[in-house]
């Protein structure tokens, strides 16, 4: 059992990462992860509307008809996603107002109801509840590595902490801007997951069309 | 007049929800292999937009908004932290509604958007264009306007990456590169190339 749950919650870190490979959660992946504070708040609000939500929907997954599953889902999850909204703007007002939507866009986050959808609906509530958060942990993996770099090198700080001082206040790191813009989030995440790749050579994508190279030795 | 379409103008191209955004991500990448189902997949997304912004505007205007029950007598009532439950109720079923009009009504385009209809209840651009009109405090017919043009600027996107999508499939990518990673670059160059468009002012 133990060896089991170890393994709910480490797998979706590498080895079945939620944003690399099943291509969930991708939006606020890129929009939140320009300061790393953020991006952190961001994992532990998703971590515990995830796990929080695949243990609820866990528990009542025998009472629920299937047709009507997706709102009841649907249902759990804005609930949760307000309260988390709500504590967020009672204990950290600012980040709350640096996020703006994307805490309200965790209802419609495809890990959260990917997950209740792929795992809570068949598994009991335990093994539910870890699901929940080994897959918010591989999000936030991937969402700490993007925070890290973009506000590493787009302003020279980590955590608001200067790392490497700027040249505006006489330091000798000229900061690359374009870190700070939307398109370089793109840019990491798409150059992770090819670093990804390369070392889980698993997960990688057969091409749809290829051109023979077998071809050219056979004419040789 | 000239304030209305400055902000169709720049939901369409400056603040597009796709590119900037990055909201509704998960199709924007999933489904844009092909051209045409692509601008299937817009154009749903263009009505339900246009109809559930709106929608949800007289809901918060009316419903939610601090002080806005005082036309039933309780003007001291804020459910404002409802809004999320009502937006993604009012979504779901506006999308589901449509869906059986359609399939009354306009067979033949309900064949065409069929099965994208219903994906795009969890599509983040929808439940975003909404959040994002009760941030800024659109009234009516400034929320007709963003989710008109909104959803016109995500179709936009969408059908670009798929166009360059079906050519890209002839290049020789790298192999772990291939697929997912590749296609999250392409949308990092059209985004910058979207960027171009911030300098724009109506």
């Amino acid at each position: 059992m133990a060896g089991e749950a170890k393994k709910v919650v480490l797998d979706p870190l590498f080895d079945n990462n939620p944003i690399a490979l099943q291509v969930l959660g991708i939006c606020s992946a890129l929009a939140v992860t320009t300061k790393l504070s953020t991006a952190l708040i961001m994992c532990v609000a998703l971590t515990a509307v995830t796990a929080c939500s695949n243990a609820s929907i866990s528990m009542i997954r025998n009472h629920v008809p299937t047709n009507i599953r997706i709102i009841v889902q649907m249902t759990i999850i804005a609930s949760l996603v307000i309260v988390v909204d709500q504590v967020l703007k009672a204990y950290a007002f600012q980040t709350s107002k640096e996020l703006s939507v994307f805490v309200g866009l965790i209802i419609t986050n495809c890990i959260v109801l990917g997950r209740a959808e792929a795992f809570a609906m068949k598994n009991p509530v335990g093994p539910s509840f870890l699901d929940g958060i080994g897959n918010g942990l591989g999000y936030s993996v991937i969402l700490i590595a993007v925070g890290t770099i973009r506000e590493l090198f787009g302003s020279g700080t980590i955590l608001g902490y200067v790392i490497m001082p700027l040249q505006s206040n006489g330091g000798w790191y000229v900061p690359n801007g374009m870190m700070l813009l939307p398109p370089s989030a793109f840019f990491i995440i798409g150059l992770l997951i090819w670093g990804l790749r390369t070392w889980k050579t698993a997960q990688m994508e057969k091409p749809e069309y290829q051109i023979h190279q077998v071809h050219r030795t056979e004419v040789m | 007049m000239e304030h209305i379409l400055s902000l169709f103008i720049a939901s369409i191209f400056t603040e597009n929800l796709a590119l900037s955004f990055f909201l509704g991500m998960c199709t924007f990448l999933a489904v844009s292999k092909k051209i045409s189902t692509a601008i299937g997949l817009g154009a749903a997304v263009i009505v339900v937009q246009g109809i559930t912004v709106p929608a949800n505007n007289l809901l918060y205007q009316y419903l939610l908004k601090d002080g806005a029950l005082a036309w039933a007598g309780l003007p001291e009532v804020d459910l404002s932290f409802l809004g999320l439950i009502c937006y993604i109720g009012v979504i779901a079923a506006i999308v589901q509604i449509l869906e059986m009009v359609l399939d009354r009504y306009f067979p033949a385009l309900y064949n065409a958007l069929g099965i994208f209809l219903p994906l795009i209840t969890v599509n983040c651009a929808i439940l975003g264009g909404t959040l994002f009109m009760v941030q800024r405090d659109y009234d009516l017919v400034e929320s007709v306007t963003y989710g008109i043009g909104s959803g016109v600027g995500w179709a936009l996107a969408i059908t670009a990456l798929a166009g360059v999508r079906e050519k890209l499939k002839y290049s020789d990518v790298p192999d772990g590169l291939q697929g997912l990673g590749i296609t999250f670059i392409t949308a990092g160059l059209m985004s910058l190339g979207f960027m171009a468009f911030s300098g724009i002012q109506l």
